[in-house]
């Protein structure tokens, strides 16, 4: 089945930056300088103490599938994975057979070409 | 000051469409409030507020208030997807105690299927301005495979079967056989579902529910309007309402918010779950239903699998009949949001007006509970708890 088409969408203001750094391949993440947590989707104000004080600092890009559902139609694996800094983000696991995957995988961060100039972080079996 | 008993359901009207590729938004919300008013033994002049959701159109309650020229003195339109519904009940009540109305009307309708809309498969583009949109719209998310990913984690961590699943479907069914306007209304096996074709791991089509056009509507009084009307007295006696999300990345698929509201509304009722005749149980999907059962003390946590096997929801056989009507798993999901028909489907039992083949014996007691927006990213959870006087 041909790749499917990545649908961008727009960039939001909050998040400029980390779009710009995945351009060149680097995976950003929040982090709260007040709480120390991180968090995700990354956020201007923290989401556990609503500091505005927070920075990108570089993911790891290591994670475990939290869940995942596939569907076969639409050559889709969609999927929460648990970042090893914490949170756990909304993707797709990519490169695999879906039939495969268990939860609680090992998994890497791989980034796909979308429709816009920004690539998307996305993830496959480690 | 408890809302305990504040406020009764005097009107509640299912439109009987499946289809109404001819008529517009506006006018099947109309139709509903013509149908509960009628019920009720109420006027449109007799209506001083007016409740609706994201599916009344172009302004909600302005829009609507104006298309029905009503003359009202409080609107609502909370937003929380299909639980909508049961947050208005709730939301009239506080009005009513308030003094702010004493005839309050909720609608809801739409018209999905016949705008051709794919409502589970299909990724929804959000409004950019929608913070989340563009962390999760790459990844196409939709109705089934949100749900889905809360069925995965539960079979991984209770290890929940698709057969369990299956007979929340089956038990549907069932009772939809009786329903002369329900859409699937063939009796359905364990086998004939988890042999369905397979949309969204784990999830199959006969756990999805159905794609109708319709509506509903609710009169919800005061104590002292109800008491001139005729209609059996339906008493609000628990309300309870939360939104769960993501939490800021530490995602727990394995409850609802549900877990909180359905606390609320039996701490404020007094009751337990083991007191409920009849349960009116959101089912977008075969999962909703047993999450739901599960966060709301019908069983432990994980246990909801067992909970719902060898008929434990069909009336007349197991011992917590649930979605007498078939439910949106077979017989409605008008506009995309099933919170209201709950509702409905609850009153019909406490009146002792549910089909005789399904009707449940001395029902006094009822909980109605909606679910709204995605198990699998952000929801509503809603609860209303109902007492026949």
């Amino acid at each position: 089945m041909a790749d499917r088409v990545i649908n961008f969408g727009e960039v939001s203001p909050e998040s400029v930056e980390f779009w710009n750094a995945a351009k060149e391949g680097k995976f950003l993440v929040k982090k709260c300088k007040s709480c120390n947590k991180v968090h995700w989707y990354p956020r201007a104000i923290c989401p556990f103490c609503m500091s505005a004080d927070t920075e990108w600092v570089a993911g790891s890009g290591k994670g475990k599938i939290y869940s995942f559902s596939h569907m076969a139609r639409a050559n889709l694996t969609i999927a929460y994975v648990t970042l090893e800094e914490g949170p756990s983000m909304m993707t797709n696991i990519v490169d695999c057979d879906a039939n495969a995957l268990k939860i609680g995988q090992d998994v890497k961060l791989v980034f796909k070409p979308s429709d816009k100039e920004y690539p998307v972080p996305m993830f496959t079996p480690a | 000051m408890s809302l305990k008993g504040k406020s009764y359901i005097m009107g509640a009207w299912e439109h009987p469409t499946r289809k109404a590729t001819d008529k517009s938004v506006a006018q099947l919300h109309t139709e509903c409030a013509i149908g509960a008013l009628a019920d009720a033994g109420l006027t449109k002049d007799d209506v001083d507020g007016y409740f609706c959701a994201g599916d009344a159109p172009g302004l909600g309650p302005l829009s609507m208030v104006d298309y029905m020229n009503l003359k009202v003195r409080h609107v609502d339109s909370t937003d929380v997807g299909g639980s909508s519904y049961q947050v208005a009940v709730g939301h009239a009540t506080e009005a009513i105690a308030a003094g702010r109305c004493s005839v309050a009307l909720i609608t809801l309708a739409g018209r999905p299927r016949s705008e051709g809309m794919a409502t589970g498969t299909a990724p929804r583009p959000g409004n950019p301005a929608q913070p989340d949109v563009q962390w999760e719209f790459p990844y196409s998310p939709t109705v089934v495979n949100m749900y889905a990913m809360c069925a995965a984690r539960h079979m991984h961590e209770y290890g929940t079967t698709s057969e369990q699943l299956a007979w929340i479907k089956v038990a549907a069914s069932h009772h939809a056989q009786h329903n002369p306007h329900a859409m699937l209304r063939d009796v359905v096996t364990v086998q004939d579902v988890v042999n369905s074709p397979m949309v969204s791991t784990p999830l199959h089509r006969l756990d999805c529910c159905v794609i109708s056009d319709g509506g509903g509507a609710l009169i919800v009084t005061s104590p002292e309007v109800a008491k001139s009307l005729k209609r059996p007295k339906i008493k609000v006696i628990g309300l309870g309402e939360q939104p769960k999300g993501q939490m800021g990345g530490m995602v727990d698929l394995t409850y609802s918010g549900a877990r909180f509201s359905g606390k609320a509304a039996f701490d404020m009722a007094g009751v337990k779950p083991s007191d409920m005749k009849f349960a009116a149980i959101y089912d977008s999907f075969t999962i909703t239903v047993l999450m739901q059962l599960e966060d709301l003390g019908f069983c432990e946590k994980g246990q909801g699998g067992k909970f719902v096997s060898d008929g434990n929801l069909i009336s007349g056989v197991g011992k917590l009949p649930f979605n007498t009507d078939g439910g949106g798993l077979c017989s409605n999901h008008p506009a995309n949001r099933g919170g209201i028909t709950k509702i409905i489907e609850a009153v019909r039992q406490l009146r002792g007006e549910a089909h005789p083949a399904v009707q449940v014996k001395n029902c006094d007691l009822a909980i109605a509970h909606g679910t709204g927006g995605s198990l699998g990213s952000r929801h509503g959870s809603s609860t209303v708890i109902l007492e026949r006087e």
